[in-house]
């Protein structure tokens, strides 16, 4: 079975050529169900032709958010926009935006043929016209020999590219796509978010994606929109989300942080420093340390260096002086956690064939680089 | 030689106990279900005198008037049924299912009162309101200067018939409505369809099923039924002329047999033609998170309308239990729109002489319940755990027993059992009162059948296999273990079994041998069948109705108790 959607210079060229990238524009969104704050005060500009996500944790509202674009929601107050125009008031079968269900959503009382050719027929145009743009649709995802069958005698990747026919063949303005690879296995799903990938490139369609799945979000989207409690937490490409979170939550979602208790303190000398239990101050930059006294110290485990020779810290680094809890064998490096002033820090060692392991129980001596060190509040 | 080796294999993977449970089940099933079906179809092919094969009583019954008559009326009376049914279903079913409205509670209640009292116990009562002379009428001519012939002949039928039965239409309809999945619509209005577009090309056809399925049910009920043309005086319809024929003439003529193979027949096309309508058409289509239909707000208007079309269908539907209690009091009810004075003798007529017809019918469909749930629990058993080799057609028996008419049943059970003398008294065995017991059995077993499937369905096996981990045998596990988890759905089964049971007529009314015998629906018809005793009879009526009542509302707490311990009530 060929899984690759079939390269239809033809076909694709034809819809891309119809599809005028659009921006979406979410302005002071606030939505409640009963005593429920679902969003609170949503802002977001999605550019033209971005492919952008909404990543958050189950219950963060993205799937709320969603669904309030494609028009089953409706908020107490704020709009969205689409190309400018406020799309608030119309009812969903009005908004020209195509959504792929977390379900597929496919009829099981149609073919796969009359399943894409819905929304055409909708739109009351020829018969013929339905024909040739199902035909092109079917091709684009490599299932023009299954217009026949019915949804259940499909797998469900197969299902899931005929649910993506049936929305980018109205040449809808934008795509939502609601969790689409959750219902694949592991394999299947690594391949469909590059086909994803290459689909949007073709036809330059606006496209927002929610998912749980940091790793998904990463690999295909051009920006991401962190979620959680209702509330956007931050919005960057994902370098962006990695190397500069906004607050604990996002540097915690996304890649493994440490997170570090202690006290911001002048430094004499008109700086600041953070002072914590088994590490020396670490110095800050002149822009952090805003909000005062609190904050946690958050740095990722690959930004500390074991220092064996047990000399003096590099310049520019803390040292950090702890025991080593446990070790995991993660192949290409090991991942130790260390009890620092009793805190827990993971750090990555790279490793190579017949490097020694450090015990558990050994003391161990760290540096830290302290300009990727990062102050950051919950 | 590998089919060999795998046959050997096969049978060395049975186990005895199993088998042999199978075994007796089979038994059963193939003396009071099988055998006597297989006579009544033979006999009805059979010249009455020399016993050889022969067609002509199949050309007798399609040259005489009355039977080709009584054929057309059984099929216009119940598809017309089906009809009516529908009309009171539907627009119940779209109220609940696509409105937030208050009254869905009295909807849901709608699809249970009718179903508490057999049609033909509430006929005569429908009479006294409906009829040419009844309330209803008497009222409307009095003040209007017309009446509405409700229950003229074949309308009466029609009428108490799918009061009595929509709920079927009701129930099934609106579980598969509430099993769309709402992404289903929510996609087809994402790609711009919407109002009765939507419903026309996704929601309707997407109900389908479950609406074929009641209206196919309604179909083979009222094709069947023999009581309520009995009651409302209409012979002229295949089950009361089958009736008529084995009673008046006698066991030995062939009439009664064809009738018998034609109702068979019937039934099993309507069951064929519903099946070929849902062929690959299982739409359960909910996934996780997805939950109905969405649900809006009806505005004041609708509401007003609303109200209206459920109240309407209440009055209709407890137009029957009103009257019967108005008839069960009343000294005299005779054109006048209620009865003149009323009095409490007829209960005590009831207490007086007819205690047998009740404390009969306790025991007979306690027993047939019994027998239903343990065999029902066994089948399923054997069907779903077990790689006993035909255990499929024990299932497979004991749900034919849906396409058996209560007549079939019981002039197959007169032949069969007529001619086997019993031991010691020498009395014909279809006069023994268990005869009764095992057929009210049978007709109730496909219901507890499923019950029970249901309900073993939901015991994950891997709960059995924890059992024999720990070192349960096969048969302590299923003691200590299924049974108990299936409680709820055997004690259901076994409810919806008696009660059913209390209020049979169709075969008991064939098999009823003596007087003290006989339980209360037999009692029932016998009283109806005199002005004097409509007053008794409808006394007598009313206590089917409790009993019935009292046995629908535990089989209902009790599978709201198991749902809840199951954590799924919310």
């Amino acid at each position: 079975m060929n899984h690759q959607f079939s390269d239809q210079r033809f076909s694709s060229a034809a819809l891309a050529a119809q599809i005028q990238s659009v921006g979406v524009d979410i302005e002071g969104v606030n939505l409640s169900y009963g005593s429920n704050h679902v969003l609170k005060d949503v802002n977001l500009a999605i550019k033209p032709g971005e492919f952008f996500a909404f990543l958050g944790p189950s219950g963060c509202g993205k799937t709320t958010l969603l669904r309030l674009i494609a028009g089953f929601n409706t908020a107490q107050r704020g709009e969205v926009r689409i190309s400018g125009r406020d799309i608030s008031t119309l009812p969903p079968h009005r908004r020209d935006v195509g959504m792929v269900f977390q379900s597929y959503a496919l009829w099981p009382h149609m073919t796969v043929r009359r399943n894409v050719a819905f929304g055409l027929e909708e739109r009351r145009v020829p018969r013929a016209e339905i024909e040739r743009r199902v035909d092109a649709a079917l091709d684009l995802v490599g299932l023009r020999h299954l217009a026949d069958r019915r949804p259940s005698q499909l797998s469900g990747g197969q299902q899931q590219r005929v649910a993506l026919a049936r929305t980018v063949v109205i040449e809808p303005k934008i795509l939502l796509l609601d969790e689409p690879l959750s219902n694949l296995d592991a394999k299947l799903r690594v391949q469909m978010r590059q086909e994803l990938l290459s689909l949007q490139r073709k036809l330059g369609l606006t496209t927002i994606f929610v998912t749980h799945d940091q790793e998904e979000a990463n690999t295909i989207c051009d920006r991401i929109a962190v979620m959680e409690d209702g509330k956007v937490q931050q919005v960057g490409t994902p370098q962006d989300l990695y190397d500069h979170p906004a607050n604990l939550f996002v540097a915690g979602f996304l890649g493994t942080a440490n997170v570090l208790d202690g006290a911001v303190q002048n430094d004499g000398a008109g700086g600041r420093v953070f002072v914590g239990d088994g590490v020396t101050p670490v110095a800050l930059p002149p822009t952090v340390g805003a909000g005062g006294a609190g904050g946690k110290l958050m740095f990722r485990p690959q930004n500390l260096m074991i220092r064996a020779d047990g000399g003096p810290p590099a310049a520019g680094h803390a040292r950090l002086t702890g025991t080593i809890r446990h070790r995991e064998f993660l192949g290409a490096s090991i991942r130790y956690a260390v009890d620092v002033g009793g805190q827990l820090v993971q750090v990555d060692a790279p490793h190579q064939a017949g490097d020694a392991l450090l015990a558990p129980d050994a003391p161990i001596i760290l540096d830290l680089a302290a300009d990727k060190a990062r102050l950051l509040h919950p | 030689m590998t089919s060999l080796a795998l046959t050997r294999d096969r049978i060395a993977r049975v186990r005895p106990g199993p088998a042999l449970a199978a075994l007796l089940i089979a038994a059963f099933l193939l003396l009071f279900l099988v055998v006597p079906v297989v006579q009544v179809i033979f006999v009805a092919f059979q010249d009455k005198t020399t016993g050889a094969f022969t067609l002509v009583n199949f050309a007798d019954f399609f040259q005489n008037d009355l039977f080709m008559r009584s054929f057309w009326n059984s099929f216009y009376v119940s598809a017309m049924s089906v009809v009516v049914a529908s009309l009171l279903a539907l627009p119940l079913a779209y109220l609940t299912t696509r409105f937030e409205f208050r009254g869905a509670v009295l909807i849901q209640s709608l699809g249970i009162i009718p179903l508490i009292m057999p049609p033909f116990i509430g006929a005569v009562a429908m009479q006294l309101l409906f009829g040419r002379n009844g309330s209803v009428n008497l009222l409307l001519r009095d003040h209007f200067g017309f009446s509405i012939p409700f229950m003229e002949g074949l309308n009466g039928v029609i009428f108490v018939q799918s009061i009595h039965y929509f709920p079927f239409i009701l129930i099934n309809l609106s579980a598969s409505l509430r099993n769309i999945d709402r992404a289903m619509e929510e996609s087809a209005q994402n790609l711009g369809c919407h109002g009765f577009r939507l419903f026309r090309r996704i929601v309707f056809p997407l109900a389908m099923p479950g609406y074929v399925a009641g209206a196919s049910l309604v179909f083979i009920k009222v094709f069947d039924d023999l009581g309520t043309p009995l009651l409302l005086n209409v012979n002229d319809m295949l089950a009361p002329q089958a009736y008529l024929r084995i009673s008046s003439i006698g066991i030995a003529d062939p009439m009664g047999y064809v009738i018998s193979v034609v109702l068979i027949a019937c039934s099993l096309l309507a069951l064929w033609v519903s099946a070929l309508a849902m062929r690959g058409k299982d739409y359960a289509t909910v996934q996780r998170g997805g939950g109905g239909l969405a649900k809006r707000r009806l505005k004041p208007l609708e509401m007003v309308a609303a109200y209206g079309i459920v109240l309407l269908i209440l009055v209709l539907v407890l137009a029957p239990h009103v009257g019967l209690g108005l008839l069960s009091f009343a000294t005299i009810w005779s054109f006048s729109p209620v009865p003149d004075a009323f009095t409490l003798k007829h209960y005590q007529t009831v207490f007086t002489e007819s205690g047998q017809y009740i404390t009969n019918t306790l025991l007979y469909a306690s027993l047939a319940a019994l027998l239903d749930v343990v065999i029902g629990t066994a089948i399923a058993y054997l069907v779903l755990r077990t790689k006993l080799p035909g255990r499929q057609w024990l299932d497979y028996i004991a749900m034919a027993a849906l396409a058996v008419p209560g007549v079939v049943l019981g002039i197959g059970y007169l032949r069969s059992f007529y001619d086997v003398p019993m031991p010691f008294t020498g009395q014909p065995l279809s006069n023994f009162w268990l005869i009764l017991v095992f057929a009210l059995a049978i007709r109730r077993l496909p219901y507890a059948l499923r019950a029970c499937t249901a309900a073993l369905q939901q015991v994950s096996s891997s709960l059995e296999e924890a059992a024999e981990n720990l070192g349960a045998t096969k048969l302590r596990t299923v003691g200590r273990i299924v049974v108990p988890l299936m409680s709820g759905g055997i004690l259901a089964g076994f409810v919806t079994s008696f009660a059913t049971a209390a209020v049979e007529l169709s075969a008991t009314i064939m098999l009823v041998h003596s007087q003290s015998d006989a339980p209360l629906a037999y009692g029932l018809y016998v009283y109806m069948q005199s002005a004097a005793g409509r007053g008794p009879g409808a006394a007598l009526g009313i206590f089917a109705v409790i009993i019935v009542g009292l046995g629908t509302y535990l089989s209902h707490v009790v599978i709201e108790r198991g749902r809840r311990e199951r954590g799924q009530d919310h």
